[in-house]
Formats: structure tokens, C-alpha cells, sequence
């Protein structure tokens, strides 16, 4: 297997498997995707929309019912996995538990009939990368998350593979070490200068680590673009909630007021962004909590609302709003009591306008 | 100022003896009652020759009759190679059937029936179908793969046969329940370091089987070592398959030498000790640890 390729694509791969009352499920519909080298892509979406799916098809461990894999100009989804020499990293690590750390990550060179003194140095090397040089000698049940996290990660990449695979890898571990790892794994994918596809359902992990995001929702692709795209424009409603809009609501289209577009409700009237074409006047705005601020009354995108629940949280609070139009979710600094009433607005810039009614 | 004063309490009394302990009582006298009394009597019953003697002259007797001390290698010969056809074909038959599936749950149902059948009933339908004229020895001889006449009873054939047809089931339920203990993301992840089916079977599932295959041996071997039925029902129990059980049995019941029986089972007990013990210090040779991959 080759050690660099130019573009891995991904042809309407498709898997659809059996329930337990023998109906065909789709878990991944067409997934059509071009990978570059050296990219880093995240696959970003809620458990069961078939993003593991999609992995563990890339990786050979699932077969396809339908599409194709390419290489550059080799067909690779007709190969068992170990003829693709992809590295996977799995959710739980998956390390033999009987080998030690050193022979764990030299599996890979020793299945590849490499000469055991070179496999130790190479196994060195990447366990230096991923800094646990002193750990090699032991178990991986006498292993932290962390380090068995790192064990993990040296083992798919000591075979310098075309394309590492990671499944959802810092779902175990304690908030601090996740954060301190997305850093570790974008250092890693860097320097090897490979391409990575990182499934996850973190939004913020997705965010900070990927080149391009692919939004996936019931085994379908909803968006594929750079992460500042994904969070600026959703491509759709299910996108935008996804990204943390949680606030959706009806309104009533008025007008195009220069680039952005005026819609009404109960006697709110907003200035949005629209995210596309309209075919009718029923329209469904989308607003994140943490773009809601408080205003003095009449000012642009100002309503007034009254709270109904607030959620202490240090630097800010979660607060629960009535608003003329509906309910809304807010983050707000500064102190907040129930029953207050209150003035929030939200920049048009942040205001997204979405055709139809909210599904 | 003042000093705060403690109280003056007196010490709390010696903490009564806790007396739950005493419900470990009945199954104590169970244990004492039903398995250590009976031994230590046969113990000390061995020493007590029927004729008089030394202390050790049924011993003596044992391994000097040669109608007597052949019947160790006689069941050794039984126990075995059935030990390691019911282990060995039991890796391969659970791994096939490792993942949850309708053909797990048939096969598995199959191979209990032997198990709950009994050796009596099985040697009874082996009797009659390996017999000369049984249905396999007719099959034989219709599709001509063999002209000679087919003997697997009375013989040490149809005791190993039906030493494999009550432990195969026994051997590959326990190895089941191990290989399914084994996290196949293990193998997966073999798989993508390039690991071929053989070698995750070779480097990951064998090696994380080897102590409960051990233990599976152990169990499997003491089962057949103490072969009785089928060996008088379908063996020949004067000469083949004269095992170490029949001898005991003859000393008892037909030489009503209960002294020299006791010694026997002694014997008995001795070997299948020495066997067992041999194959549970080659576990400190294996990984025993936990079987899965990590957290999660």
C-alpha cells in the first residue's frame, strides 16, 4: 500500500444493515466526500447519524451495500483492512491488554515482517512523539486514560499511514486532558503531514482541530465546509441547531433591507442574514444563547422579554426568556432574577434567516 | 481563660465478638460432613490393609500387580487424547461462533442435550449405532469408503468416542463464554495494523485464551479421567479400556477389599492431582489480566 496519496474520494458510499425485525436501515445514505492530502477533516454529528459508520467503512471494518472507495486511481473498498494500511484509533483504544506498551505500538512494523531492531527505534520515535518515552515497558491496564489515549495514537501513526482514522478518541477523558489533546493530535497531524478524518459529536472539538467539517445527520451529508463557514452559515436549520443555535423561531418575512432581510413577529421586527432563497413569507430564525446581550430598550434587534428561569454559571448564566415570539434561551453577564423583565438584542450579523418553518 | 474540659466518659466495653460469623456453620458441617470426612476415611482406610501388613502394602499391591498399575496408563490414554480433542476442537468451533447470532444460540442448544443426556444413555445410542450393524457401519459400507468391518464398540475407540460425545459440549461452552469475553474491537484493531484473520487469531484472541483454555482443560481432563460407565458399556473392560475406576470398582464390589479400593481412589486422586496442578502452573506463562482493550 502506498504511503502518500493525492485524494482519497468517497463515491455515494453507502451501508445499510438488517434490524432485529429484518427491515433494511440506512446508516449512511450516498456519502460522497474528496479527501486532500494533509487535510484534516472532522465528521461532525449526534450519535446515530452514521459518522463511526462512515469510518469503519473508510477503514474496511464495515462493508459497503452500495459505492465505491478510491485511492487516486485505486479501488480500496474491495481490500480487507489490512491490506489498506490506514491507522485507526478507537474509541476505547482498543490496546492489546497482554503486550506491553513498546510491543503494542511495534505491532503494526512486526505484522509488516519489519527487522525487530528497527521496529523498536520506529516504535521509539513515536512514542517520543507522543511523549511517553519512559512508559514502554508496561501494561496498558497500568496505563492512565491519557497515556493509554497516547498509546493508541502511537500505534496508528508508527506505520506512517495515508490516512489516520479517529473515532471519536477523547470521549473518555476528563475535560482538561481533552482540551490539552486537541492541541497534541492537530501538533501530530501537522508533522506528519498526513490526512486525519476525526469523527465527533464535539462541535467545539470539531471547530478548533479541523480544515473541513462534514455535518452529518441520519446517514446523510447536510454541509461540508471550513469550520468558520460551518459556524457563520450553517447550511440548514439541523446544522444550525447542531452548532449550538438553540433558539428557533417562526417569523414573518417583510423585505429585503440592504444585505440582510427584515422579518416580523407579535410585533417584533428583526434585521437577519438570509441563508438562502425564500419561497414563502413563513421563515424560521436561529440565534445562539451566547449572541444574545442585553440592550437599552429601542435599540436595533432589541425585544423585551421576561425571565423564567436562570442557571447560575460563574462567569455568566443560562437564562430562559418569554419573548413576544417565543421562548428563548440567553447567556447573559451580570445579575439576573426571575420575573425580572429584560431587554435583549441580537446583532443581524448573528441573526440567521432560514426558508419555512422550523421541522 | 479555662482550658475546655473534655467529658468524662468512660471507655465504650470491648466490642461483643460478632456473632454472623456463625452462619457459615451449616455449610461448614455440609462441606466437613459430605467431602473432607469421606476422604480423610479413605485415606486412613488405605492404610488399613484388609490382610494385615504394612501400613503401605495396598500401595505396595497397587504398583506391583500388573493387573493393577497398567490402569493409570490405560486412563491416561483415554483421558488425554479426549482432553485435547474436546479442547482443541472446541477453539475453533466457539471462535466461528463468537459473535451473537441465531446459528450461536442453535448450536449451543444442540450441544447441551448430550450434557444433560448422561453418559449411561449415550453409551446406550452408541451402542447401537457404531454397533456392527448400526447405522454408521452400514452408511460405511453403502457408500463404500471403507469394506472391512467397522469396530467402534467394545473397544478403546467407542470409550474415546463417547468420551468426546459428553466432554465436546462441556469443553466448548466454557471456551465460548471465554472467547466471547474477549473485546473484538482487539481483533479490529489488528486488522488495521495490518494483522491477516490468522495472525489476530495467533497474536490477540490465543493468547488472551490460553488461561481459561487451560482451565477448560483441567476440568475437561478430570470429567474423563474418571470414566466409568462407558468404559464397561462400550469398551472392553478386561483389556483396553480396563480403566483405573474399574479396578477400584472390582476391588470393592467383587473382592469386597474395601482397604485396597480406598487406596486405589488414592491413587486416583494423586494422578489427577499431579496432572491438574501440572497444567495450572503453565498459566503463570500467560497474560491473566483483564481482556478488554482500554476504557469505555
Amino acid at each position: 500500500m502506498k504511503h502518500q496519496f493525492d485524494e482519497l474520494r468517497l463515491d455515494s458510499v453507502s451501508r445499510s444493515f438488517m434490524n432485529a425485525e429484518g427491515q433494511a436501515v440506512a446508516a449512511l445514505r450516498g456519502l460522497a466526500l474528496n479527501i486532500q492530502r494533509g487535510e484534516f477533516i472532522a465528521l461532525l454529528g449526534p450519535s446515530g447519524c452514521g459518522k463511526s459508520t462512515a469510518l469503519n467503512c473508510i477503514a474496511g471494518l464495515q462493508p459497503l451495500t452500495g459505492g465505491q472507495i478510491w485511492l487516486d486511481d485505486q479501488r480500496i473498498d474491495v481490500l480487507p483492512p489490512e491490506k489498506r494500511g490506514f491507522g485507526m484509533v478507537f474509541q476505547n483504544y482498543a490496546l492489546f491488554p497482554h503486550m506491553s506498551v513498546l510491543d503494542n505500538v511495534g505491532f503494526g512494523l512486526k505484522m509488516r515482517g519489519i527487522a525487530k531492531s528497527e521496529a523498536a527505534r520506529r516504535a521509539y520515535e513515536a512514542l517520543q512523539m507522543v511523549q511517553l518515552i519512559g512508559q514502554e515497558k508496561k501494561l496498558p491496564g497500568q496505563l492512565s486514560g491519557g497515556q493509554q489515549q497516547r498509546v493508541a495514537i502511537a500505534r496508528a501513526i508508527v506505520i506512517e499511514p495515508s490516512l489516520v482514522l479517529m473515532d471519536e478518541p477523547l470521549s473518555n477523558l476528563d475535560t482538561k486532558l481533552r482540551i490539552e489533546m486537541r492541541a497534541e493530535i492537530r501538533r501530530i497531524h501537522s508533522q506528519l503531514g498526513r490526512a486525519t478524518i476525526y469523527v465527533t459529536h464535539d462541535q467545539d472539538e470539531a471547530l478548533s482541530m479541523a480544515d473541513r467539517i462534514v455535518v452529518m445527520r441520519e446517514g446523510s451529508v447536510q454541509q461540508v465546509a471550513s469550520p468558520k463557514e460551518i459556524y457563520e452559515r450553517p447550511g440548514n436549520l439541523h446544522v444550525a441547531r447542531f452548532l449550538g443555535y438553540r433558539n428557533v423561531a417562526q417569523f414573518t418575512l417583510e423585505g429585503m433591507q440592504g444585505e440582510g432581510v427584515a422579518v416580523s413577529s407579535d410585533g417584533v421586527r428583526l434585521i437577519g442574514m438570509p441563508m438562502a432563497g425564500f419561497d414563502s413569507k413563513r421563515v424560521s430564525v436561529a440565534m445562539r444563547p451566547e449572541d444574545l446581550e442585553r440592550a437599552a430598550p429601542g435599540a436595533e434587534n432589541a425585544f423585551d422579554a421576561e425571565v423564567l428561569t436562570v442557571e447560575y454559571g460563574g462567569h455568566d448564566s443560562l437564562i430562559r426568556v418569554k419573548a413576544a415570539f417565543g421562548n428563548l434561551w440567553a447567556r447573559v453577564t451580570g445579575d439576573v432574577a426571575v420575573g425580572e423583565p429584560i431587554c435583549l438584542r441580537v446583532p443581524p450579523s448573528r441573526t440567521l434567516v432560514y426558508d419555512g418553518e422550523a421541522p | 481563660m479555662s482550658s475546655p474540659t473534655l467529658p468524662n466518659a468512660p471507655l465504650p466495653a470491648a466490642v461483643p465478638r460478632d456473632a454472623k460469623a456463625w452462619l457459615v456453620s451449616p455449610a461448614l458441617i455440609f462441606i466437613l460432613a459430605l467431602f473432607v470426612y469421606p476422604f480423610v476415611y479413605g485415606l486412613v482406610l488405605s492404610f488399613q490393609p484388609m490382610n494385615g501388613g504394612s501400613a503401605f502394602a495396598n500401595y505396595i499391591a497397587f504398583f506391583t500387580d500388573t493387573a493393577m498399575w497398567p490402569t493409570i496408563i490405560v486412563t491416561l490414554k483415554l483421558a488425554v487424547p479426549a482432553t485435547i480433542i474436546n479442547v482443541g476442537l472446541s477453539v475453533p468451533v466457539a471462535f466461528a461462533l463468537r459473535r451473537n447470532s441465531p446459528y450461536q444460540k442453535f448450536v449451543t442448544t444442540l450441544l447441551v442435550i448430550p450434557v444433560t443426556l448422561g453418559t449411561v444413555l449415550i453409551a446406550d445410542g452408541m451402542l447401537t449405532y457404531f454397533g456392527p450393524n448400526g447405522w454408521f457401519s452400514q452408511a460405511v459400507h453403502g457408500l463404500h469408503l471403507y469394506s472391512d468391518e467397522v469396530r467402534l464398540t467394545h473397544n478403546y475407540w467407542g470409550v474415546l468416542i463417547s468420551l468426546i460425545v459428553s466432554g465436546f459440549p462441556f469443553a466448548f461452552l466454557l471456551t465460548l463464554s471465554y472467547v466471547t469475553g474477549i473485546d473484538p474491537t482487539l481483533a479490529r484493531a489488528a486488522a488495521t495494523l495490518g494483522a491477516s484473520p490468522w495472525e489476530q487469531f495467533r497474536q490477540i484472541y490465543l493468547p488472551l485464551l490460553m488461561p481459561g483454555l487451560t482451565m477448560a482443560a483441567c476440568l475437561s481432563f478430570v470429567q474423563a479421567f474418571s470414566v466409568f460407565p462407558s468404559a464397561v458399556l462400550l469398551g472392553a473392560p478386561a483389556g483396553p479400556t480396563r480403566v483405573i475406576s474399574i479396578a477400584a470398582a472390582e476391588a470393592a464390589f467383587e473382592s469386597y477389599d474395601y482397604s485396597l479400593a480406598s487406596a486405589i481412589a488414592m491413587v486416583m486422586g494423586f494422578v489427577q492431582l499431579l496432572v491438574v496442578a501440572g497444567m495450572l502452573s503453565t498459566r503463570r506463562f500467560f497474560y491473566t489480566g483483564p481482556v478488554t482493550g482500554g476504557k469505555g
